[in-house]
């Protein structure tokens, strides 16, 4: 699976980390770290994350 | 194939209630109406980065899933009248739609003003429409603004347009503070001195007794006979819901469409609510039924609804409460029910004047935390909440 965030649209609400916290995170600094290929088995997780977000700014591309 | 299943109303419940219909196994037909002639979108940027001229409609625009591909949307089209004991539902062309099940996502739109006056020049922001609506006005030089209501929508237009420039912005409020009632006096007096010092004014404790002007809005006369001089006029005061369409089936619409903990509408299992239209008990909570206008809501109810649509057993439906609300340069992060716990109101850690995350107690008990500032604040409120997570029900 891959996972692309768009970083333009990102405004660090947190709200993919708590949906999906084996594919993001925060830095010290607030800003979102994220695994771009995280294991298929991760998906609904993922999934969740993209729909929680504020931004709408995660996208999965197969 | 059957009818299927009918989803009633094309914003974000709406489109999640069709996903997660697939995501719960249905295979059959899933027809989506709406009102409005786009595809569902994305509303918090409406009174922000919309009304600011930074988002245009093609971000604001949901990308559905695959799974949802094979839906029906009819946009443009109004649901007018329901027969649930016959399971049919009559749009605005005159066809009726028979249905399987039913998913009521109707939602709210803005409660307007009623007192005497004018019109023209008086602005709600609900839709892409009412927002590019207000902009073009916010946009003239040298136009005063009054926002009736210090809500968060309220507060955010008041924000969004000190930023874009205009010289007066003035918000009324029957209440002594600004968003005081569902965050309470502490961070309501944090809230506006912030919003003072970045140049929004207020006129508190008063309401509105009507609007001066000819063909359009002059000014906004205040309950003590005082005028207000504007050019636009913004009324966040609330909303209504949309459920005129099911008047006539016996459903309790006092207030959205009540539901029971499975999100079912009337006792009858083919038919579900979601979104803001919603009024569910919180098995997290007292159990009393409450509709709940968070953008976290439309998500959550659609997977219950969904499951219970399809039959798949579930416990009651239980979600955390989730907002924030960007006004200025700062942000507030809310987890949890603050509304339940303002009577005692606990700073959790920092200070008013700067990042401050404040905690809500009913019978002692942490039951909402408030995170206002910056990202420190917001990453403090997190913290708190998984312990919101892990605490029985209320009730219990």
């Amino acid at each position: 699976m891959k996972v692309v965030v768009d970083m333009n649209k990102c405004q660090d609400h947190g709200q993919c980390v708590f949906a999906a916290p084996d594919v993001f995170s925060m830095d010290e600094d607030g800003r979102l770290l994220y695994v771009p290929d995280p294991d298929d088995a991760l998906r609904d997780e993922v999934e969740e994350a993209a729909d929680l977000c504020p931004l709408q700014a995660i996208r999965i591309e197969d | 194939m059957g009818a299927g299943i009918v989803v009633a109303g094309a914003s974000m419940g709406g489109l999640r209630a069709a996903e997660q219909l697939r995501a719960a196994g249905w295979t059959g037909r899933i027809t989506v109406v709406g009102d409005e002639p786009h595809m569902p979108y994305n509303r918090p940027p409406l009174s922000k980065e919309v009304l600011a001229g930074r988002a245009p409609f093609a971000s604001l625009a949901f990308t559905p899933k695959a799974s949802a591909a094979d839906v029906e949307w009819r946009l443009g089209a109004r649901i007018v009248a329901s027969r649930l004991a016959e399971r049919n539902v009559s749009l605005d062309d005159g066809s009726v739609l028979p249905y399987d099940g039913l998913v009521v996502a109707t939602g709210m739109r803005p409660r307007r003003l009623g007192c005497p006056g004018p019109l023209t020049g008086r602005h709600t922001v609900r839709t892409i429409d009412d927002a590019q609506g207000l902009r073009d006005e916010l946009t003239r030089p040298g136009a005063r603004v009054v926002v009736v209501g210090a809500g968060f929508i309220g507060c955010e237009v008041a924000a969004t347009a000190v930023a874009l420039g205009v010289a007066e912005v003035t918000v009324v409020d029957p209440l002594p503070l600004p968003m005081v009632g569902p965050l309470g006096e502490l961070l309501g007096r944090a809230l506006l001195k912030r919003h003072e010092e970045r140049g929004v004014r207020f006129a508190l404790g008063t309401g509105v007794a009507g609007f001066a002007g000819e063909d359009r809005v002059t000014g906004v006369v205040l309950s003590d006979g005082t005028v207000l001089e504007a050019d636009v006029v913004v009324e966040s005061v609330g909303s209504v819901a949309n459920t005129e369409w099911l008047d006539g089936n016996g459903l309790d619409l006092s207030d959205g469409v009540l539901t029971d903990g499975l999100l079912r509408v009337g006792g009858r299992p083919e038919v579900v609510a979601v979104g803001d239209v919603a009024r569910f008990p919180n098995a997290r909570y007292d159990g009393v039924p409450r509709r709940v206008e968070h953008w976290s809501i439309p998500a959550d109810t659609a997977k219950h609804a969904a499951r219970t649509l399809v039959g798949t057993e579930q416990a009651p439906f239980a979600p955390l409460p989730t907002f924030w609300s960007d006004q200025h340069e700062f942000r507030l992060q809310s987890f949890g029910a603050p509304a339940l716990g303002k009577d005692d109101v606990r700073i959790l850690s920092g200070d008013p004047e700067g990042d401050v995350l404040v905690g809500y107690h009913t019978g002692g008990r942490l039951v909402g935390v408030v995170a206002l500032g910056g990202h420190a604040a917001a990453t403090g409120a997190a913290r708190y909440r998984a312990q919101l997570l892990k605490q029985p029900a209320l009730t219990a």
